[in-house]
């Protein structure tokens, strides 16, 4: 008998949510260490994993849970780290790991008030650009944020499925409320989710180079104990591993993993776009501020303004052509930010039309109210 | 024995890699190097089945010449590395080398917790008193009053026994040795390979470059030398008084003591949790209803 939608509506939180998301996409290793407002994906994992064969473990800290991370999608396992600020401080250092080395994995990051201990149990937005850059050296990086619970489990998916398909961490960006938020979601039927794994290499091991381009940009991956006996570094190194120097090497390495993520902007920049068609204002917003910023959109067509909504689901690299698109379209774009503007600077760095940018910064660890965007729709 | 060696360099060398290697002439890591391919050789493990994982300093750029599956990770969270190697694939030998720095300052908390733990991972630790790559500075087992380049007027500190801190925080298999000490290097390492559980195997080792030559020691062959002086072994040490054993290095078997391996106790819930989750999937599928939680 086929599972109606009835029978597959469960009442989720947003960290529940992730978890199921991590399954369904294949994770099998998890490294974590108790933090609020992250603990319900550890504790949840704790308990499902040795279910499904994979493996839990809780470290001594978080700079330890990313190395264990990145230790075990080296040995073939699909694995994640959850956790927030003051963890995310910490794992930036082995984060820049697996950039260089690019071994998939995921990494959440449930956002709380900063900085430091800041305020553990409140909401904000306060990492998005540590999210992009919070790891020494250029570096590329895929963040995504998360808006309700439904979207938990399929960016889930999603980050799994494009660290897999681009040898890279995905940092996945919730926030206080969509974690701890409870609605009734209808997860799709297992067999109609597309699950993406590494792609492992099928030549002699005489003749694997584990860093060596090809027309993705993305080198067949071989895990530790396959046979292909290679070495891996956080030094630059040249297509079989060893460190290198030589200027030409440096360069085209660095330039290729810069350059595999660019090839694959049209598949990694996701925007949801409500509403925008015959937009003359928008607000630009992600996380959970997004769900605010659609009620007050709605609320403002309701009265007649002619008002649209971008949601950004991909946060970096930044959907730029999209949000270009509507800039020129509309005169006004509101950008709603539990922060003090760390997206609305992108924004205004990507704008080169006359479309005014009006910032709206909330930092007293609440959530920003459909009224107050509502307010800015039918002023600007 | 030189037919060994030769089959040694041959079998175990990455030789696709350029050599030269870059410790100095007269350094110890190679001699560690040696007594661990020789170890892993007559253990008769298969070349695939090894990582090899290292931190950063000059011991971490060992991994590099190896031909294993190797890993040249951060510094001082190598053992975390291993940690999840070992976790993901219970099957492989994965062995962890550092130095004193990066296993007891930097890596100082991994290193408690894995030996807490109590993983099936073996850790191979080259103490050469100094941070030898950056230019000598002192370390956490820099001793007392030792010049270096941080402690010109002396080594205000002291130092940690990183063997009897390994024990004490829980290692099932702790030794010592020196490398003038090749060959027992090579035993010690082999019984810490072929023991279940976390093993941790510290080698006194010579940086005549830096700490030698700061606290005029002397060159590589005067420092080894004294190691060969100053060695007593575990069994001896025991009817010495802690005076007598003042300069002294013990050398040998340390701490073996037989405790459940949370590797292998992991591998044991999983089954079970594997077994009871069936169970209730058979009964839920009965109902016609899949539940999400347990």
């Amino acid at each position: 008998m086929e599972p109606t939608e009835k029978q597959n509506k469960i009442l989720l939180q947003g960290n529940e949510a992730i978890v199921a998301g991590a399954l369904a996409a294949g994770c099998s290793f998890f490294a974590g260490y108790p933090i609020t407002p992250a603990s319900e994906i550890s504790e949840l994992l704790s308990v499902k994993l040795p279910q499904m064969g994979g493996t839990f473990i809780q470290m001594e800290d978080e700079i330890a849970s990313m190395g264990a991370v990145i230790g075990a999608s080296l040995a073939g396992a699909k694995s994640m780290t959850a956790t927030s600020g003051p963890g995310f401080s910490l794992i930036q250092e082995n984060l820049g790991y697996g950039c260089i080395t690019e071994t998939p994995c995921v990494i959440v990051n449930v956002m709380r008030g900063g900085p430091s201990t800041g305020l553990p149990t409140s909401v904000a937005q306060g990492d998005v650009q540590m999210a992009r850059w919070g790891t020494h050296g250029d570096h590329p990086i895929i963040v995504l944020a998360v808006s309700s619970v439904a979207d938990c489990f399929s960016i889930t998916i999603k980050a799994f499925n494009l660290s897999e398909k681009y040898r890279t961490p995905v940092i996945i960006l919730s926030d206080e409320v969509v974690a701890h938020t409870r609605e009734s979601v209808v997860l799709p039927p297992e067999d109609s989710i597309r699950v993406f794994d590494r792609v492992k290499p099928d030549v002699p091991p005489e003749w694997y180079k584990p860093y060596a381009d090809n027309n993705r940009g993305v080198p067949d991956m071989a895990s530790f104990g396959d046979g292909y006996r290679h070495h891996v570094t956080g030094l630059v190194h040249d297509e079989k591993g060893y460190p290198t120097q030589n200027a030409q090497e440096v360069d085209s390495f660095l330039r290729r993993i810069h350059g595999k993520i660019s090839k694959g902007f049209k598949e990694i920049q996701v925007t949801k776009n409500y509403m925008m068609d015959d937009a003359e204002v928008f607000v630009i917003a992600y996380g959970s501020v997004a769900r605010s910023a659609l009620r007050a959109v709605r609320n403002a067509r309701a009265r007649g303004v002619k008002a649209g909504l971008v949601q950004l689901v991909t946060l970096f690299p930044f959907p730029r052509k999209t949000v270009d698109t509507y800039l020129r379209q509309c005169r006004a774009a509101i950008v709603p930010e539990m922060n003090m503007g760390q997206m609305a600077r992108e924004i205004s760095r990507v704008n080169q039309s006359s479309c005014r940018i009006v910032k709206h910064n909330r930092i007293d660890g609440h959530l920003i109210t459909p009224e107050e965007i509502f307010k800015h729709l039918t002023t600007v | 024995m030189l037919e060994r060696a030769e089959t040694v360099r041959k079998e175990y060398l990455r030789h696709d890699k350029k050599f030269p290697h870059v410790w100095c002439p007269g350094c110890g890591n190679g001699i560690v190097m040696g007594a661990l391919l020789r170890a892993i050789h007559s253990l008769g493990l298969s070349k695939d089945e090894i990582v090899l994982a290292s931190g950063i300093g000059c011991s971490g750029r060992m991994p590099t010449y190896a031909d294993f599956n190797t890993i040249h990770t951060t510094h001082g969270r190598a053992l975390t590395f291993s940690t999840g190697i070992k976790l993901a694939k219970p099957e492989l030998t994965v062995l962890t080398v550092m130095g004193d720095g990066d296993s007891t300052a930097i890596g100082g908390n991994h290193f408690i917790h894995a030996a807490r733990r109590n993983l099936d991972l073996t850790a191979i630790i080259i103490n050469n008193s100094t941070y030898g790559m950056t230019g000598g500075q002192y370390s956490p087992t820099t001793p007392f009053g030792s010049i270096s380049a941080t402690s010109a007027y002396g080594h205000v500190e002291h130092a940690f026994s990183i063997a009897e801190l390994a024990a004490t925080a829980g290692a099932s298999f702790v030794a010592r040795s020196t490398v003038y000490h090749a060959t027992h290097i090579e035993d010690m390492i082999k019984l810490a390979i072929k023991n279940k559980g976390f093993s941790v195997v510290e080698i006194i080792s010579n940086c005549h470059v830096q700490y030698g030559k700061k606290n005029k020691l002397g060159g590589a062959v005067q420092m080894i030398n004294s190691y060969k002086d100053n060695a007593i072994t575990v069994e001896k040490a025991a009817n010495l008084s802690p005076e007598e054993l003042e300069g002294k290095i013990t050398i040998g078997v340390l701490a073996d003591v037989d405790k459940p391996v949370s590797t292998e106790v992991y591998r044991q819930v999983v089954e079970d949790a594997r077994l009871k989750a069936e169970k209730i999937t058979k009964e839920t599928d009965k109902n016609g209803v899949k539940r999400y939680e347990e």
